[in-house]
C-alpha cells in the first residue's frame, strides 16, 4: 500500500494523464454521465415521490369513505331500490366491532347553503363535523381554532371557515375572529379561518360547524350522510372496508351481496397504485443509472486497453529500465481508479447542481412538481464505492496485458 | 563480467523453429568495450536481448557478474537489469512526454530512489553528456544525437556493470556517431563494460575487441588496433 502515498506513483500517473488529455476525458466522461445519470434520476424519482406525498400529505392516507345508495336486491321483505342511511348508532357498532382497526372515525352531514355577512354572501358547503376531522384532514389554521370538544357538547353556534371564504365575505381590514356570518338565517361566530389545502381536498370551501349543531339545525335527528374512517398504521384497509361493509349491511337489512346499497372509496387502494408506480419507477431508475454506469466503467477498460496497446512499447521501455511487472500493474490500475474517482466525483458534483437547477425551475411553491429533488449520501457513496472497485478491477485486465508481453516484444513494437 | 557457453536460441515460426543462435561461446571480462559484428539475420540482437535479460535462451550457460541467469521470473530479470545493465537503442527509446532529466532519471525511479535525489543523480549525468541546458526540453525538441546522449545518460544512471548498445549509431549521420562513440569510449575508460552491437565497420573500429556473428556462430573475436595500442 506504501507505493499510494508515495508522490512520485502520482507523478508517474499524473504524466501519463496529462500527456493523453483526449483519452482521458473520453474516459471520464463515459463514467462521469453514468453517476450523473444515476444522481439525476434518483433525485428526480424522489422529488416525484415527495410530490405524490405532499399531494396526500395532510390526509391520513389509510382512509375510507362509506355511504349509502339504495338497495340492489330485495331481502327481508323489503322491495329492492329501498332507500336508507347511516345512523349514529352505525358509529357506536363500528367503534366497539373495530376497536382494534380503527383509528378515527368522523360521521359527516353536508348541505350547501347561502352564507351572508353584511351584505356581502356567497353560496358555500356546510359541514357537521367532529373535531377528529381536524386529525384526518389536518386544518391549517391562520387565524383562531378549530371545532373542539366543547363545541359538540354545548351544540355552539360557531364556524370555522375557509380564507377564500374569509376573502369573499368580509371587507379587507376586518379581522373575522369574533364576527358573525349568517346561514340560513341563524347566526354564527367565527372561530377560525383554515388555509386552502393544496393537496386532496374533497371539502373545498366550507363552513365547518359543530356535528351537534347542524343536527339539531337541520333537523336530521340521528341520520348520517357518510362517514370518513381512518385505520391505524399496518391494517389492511381493504379488508377493513369489506368488513365493515358487511358489518353496515347486516345492521341495515340490506343483502350481503348487495353492491349497490353502500358506497364506499378506499383511498389507500389508489394510494397503492401510485406507490407501485413510484416503486417500478425507482426500480427503472437503478437499472438504468447502474447499466449506465457499468457502460462507463466497461469505457474505461476498454479505453486503458487501447492505451496499454498503444504504449507497449513505453512500457517495454519501462521495463528495460528495471520497471518490475508489479510496479507496471499497480501504474495502469492505479491509473484506472484514479480516473473512475475522478470521474465519479464530478458526475456527483454535476448531478447535484442538476437536481438544484430542477428544484429551482420545478420545486418551488404550491404546484410543484418535483418537492426536494435528493438523493440519500450513503447511496451516492455505495454507487461511488462500486464505481472506484469496479473501476479496479476492469483496470487489472490492461494492467495484465501490459505485463504478459515480454520486453523484447514490447520494444520491437513501432 | 559475461560469460556465455553454449548459448543456444530459436523462434518458433508456426510449426517450425527458427534457430537463431547455434552455440555461442562468449566470455567478456570486465572493463572491455566489445562489439559484435554482423549483418542483419546473423542473431546479433538475438544475442543482445538475451544478454540485456529481455530475452531467454534454450540451451547453455549464461553467467552475468558470476551469476547463473536461469528461469529468472520477470520481478528478478526486473531487478537484475536494474542493478546490472543500461540499455542504448538505436531508436532510443525515451519517452516522449517525459523531459530529458526525468527519461534519464526514470531507472533511479525504479530503484526506489527519492524524487530529489534522483534528479539531482540524472541532472549530474546530463551533465556529463553535455547536455545540462536542455535538461527540461522534452525528446521531439531535441535532435537525434543528443536524443542518444541522454539515453546514454539513461543508461548509466544506476551506475550498471555493463551497457549494452544496440546500433547506438544507428539513426545518426557520421558527425554525431563518432561524438556518440567518443561519449562510450570515455565510459569505458573509465572502467565501465561497454557491449556494442553495430554493422558498420568504422564504428567497430573504434571499440577494443570485434566478435563477428555470422549465421548463429561466432566466426571470429579479434583484439582491434585500439585495443593493441592500449
Amino acid at each position: 500500500m506504501k507505493f499510494l502515498f508515495d508522490s512520485d506513483t502520482w507523478q508517474e500517473i499524473y504524466g501519463s494523464i496529462r500527456k493523453n488529455k483526449i483519452r482521458t476525458l473520453i474516459t471520464i466522461i463515459g463514467v462521469l454521465w453514468g453517476i450523473f445519470l444515476l444522481v439525476v434520476l434518483l433525485g428526480a424519482a424522489r422529488g416525484m415521490e415527495n410530490g405524490f406525498n405532499k399531494l396526500f400529505g395532510n390526509f391520513a392516507t389509510n382512509s375510507v369513505f362509506v355511504w349509502t345508495q339504495s338497495t340492489d336486491i330485495p331481502f327481508k321483505g323489503f322491495q329492492k331500490g329501498r332507500r336508507f342511511n347511516l345512523n349514529t348508532n352505525d358509529i357506536e357498532a363500528l367503534k366497539s366491532e373495530y376497536s382494534k382497526e380503527i383509528k378515527f372515525l368522523a360521521p359527516r352531514n353536508q348541505t350547501n347553503n347561502l352564507v351572508i355577512h353584511n351584505f356581502k354572501s356567497g353560496n358555500f358547503k356546510v359541514s357537521g363535523d367532529y373535531p377528529v376531522l381536524d386529525k384526518i384532514q389536518k386544518k391549517k389554521l391562520i387565524y383562531g381554532r378549530f371545532l373542539n370538544e366543547n363545541d359538540i357538547l354545548s351544540n355552539s353556534k360557531v364556524t370555522a371557515i375557509s380564507e377564500d371564504m374569509y376573502k369573499q365575505l368580509f371587507d379587507k381590514d376586518v379581522f373575522p375572529i369574533g364576527e358573525y356570518i349568517k346561514i340560513n338565517a341563524i347566526n354564527y361566530k367565527v372561530i377560525g379561518v383554515y388555509e386552502p389545502s393544496n393537496t386532496i381536498d374533497i371539502d373545498g370551501d366550507t363552513a365547518y360547524i359543530p356535528f351537534t349543531t347542524f343536527r339539531k339545525v337541520y333537523n336530521k335527528a340521528n341520520k348520517i350522510d357518510w362517514m370518513m374512517i381512518t385505520a391505524h398504521e399496518g391494517t389492511d384497509i381493504a379488508q377493513m372496508e369489506k368488513d365493515i361493509l358487511r358489518t353496515l349491511k347486516s345492521l341495515h337489512k340490506v343483502h350481503p351481496d348487495d353492491k349497490r346499497a353502500f358506497g364506499s372509496a378506499n383511498l389507500g387502494e389508489n394510494i397503492g397504485k401510485i406507490t407501485g408506480f413510484l416503486i417500478g419507477m425507482q426500480f427503472l431508475t437503478w437499472f438504468v443509472g447502474l447499466a449506465t454506469l457499468i457502460a462507463g466503467v466497461f469505457a474505461i477498460g476498454n479505453i486503458l486497453l487501447i492505451t496499454v496497446k498503444e504504449r507497449t512499447k513505453e512500457i517495454g521501455i519501462r521495463r528495460a529500465l528495471g520497471a518490475t511487472p508489479k510496479s507496471i500493474r499497480q501504474q495502469v490500475i492505479l491509473e484506472s481508479v484514479f480516473l473512475t474517482t475522478i470521474a465519479g466525483m464530478l458526475g456527483i458534483v454535476f448531478g447535484a447542481l442538476v437536481l438544484f437547477f430542477i428544484d429551482r425551475a420545478l420545486g418551488q411553491g404550491p404546484d410543484a412538481v418535483l418537492i426536494n429533488p435528493t438523493v440519500n449520501i450513503p447511496i451516492i457513496m455505495i454507487a461511488f464505492v462500486t464505481l472506484v472497485i469496479l473501476g479496479t478491477l476492469i483496470g487489472i485486465i490492461p494492467a495484465h496485458m501490459a505485463t504478459v508481453v515480454k520486453p523484447i516484444e514490447a520494444l520491437r513494437e513501432e | 563480467m559475461i560469460k556465455i557457453e553454449k548459448l543456444h536460441k530459436s523462434y518458433p515460426i508456426g510449426k517450425e523453429a527458427l534457430h537463431v543462435l547455434k552455440g555461442i561461446d562468449l566470455h567478456i571480462k570486465e572493463g572491455e568495450f566489445v562489439s559484435i559484428m554482423g549483418s542483419s539475420g546473423s542473431g546479433k540482437s538475438t544475442l543482445l536481448n538475451i544478454v540485456g535479460l529481455l530475452d531467454e535462451h534454450d540451451k547453455g550457460d549464461y553467467f552475468l557478474n558470476g551469476q547463473l541467469i536461469k528461469n529468472l521470473n520477470e520481478k528478478k530479470a526486473a531487478i537484475l537489469r536494474n542493478k546490472f545493465l543500461g540499455f542504448v537503442f538505436q531508436s532510443f527509446n525515451l519517452i516522449s512526454y517525459k523531459t530529458a532529466l526525468e527519461n534519464v532519471a526514470l531507472p533511479l525511479y525504479y530503484k526506489g530512489m527519492k524524487r530529489k535525489e534522483r534528479l539531482i543523480v540524472a541532472m549530474d549525468y546530463l551533465d556529463k553528456v553535455g547536455l545540462k541546458d536542455w535538461a527540461n526540453h522534452l525528446p521531439n525538441e531535441l535532435s537525434g544525437g543528443q536524443k542518444q546522449r541522454v539515453a546514454i545518460a539513461r543508461a548509466l544512471v544506476t551506475k550498471p556493470k555493463v551497457v549494452l548498445a544496440d546500433e547506438p549509431t544507428g539513426a545518426l549521420d557520421s558527425t554525431t556517431s563518432d561524438a556518440v562513440m567518443d561519449l562510450l569510449k570515455d565510459i569505458n575508460n573509465e572502467g565501465m563494460t561497454v557491449f556494442v552491437i553495430t554493422h558498420e565497420e568504422e564504428i567497430a573500429a573504434q571499440t577494443s575487441r570485434i566478435v563477428r556473428l555470422k549465421d548463429g556462430v561466432i566466426i571470429s573475436d579479434e583484439l582491434t588496433k585500439v585495443a593493441k595500442v592500449i
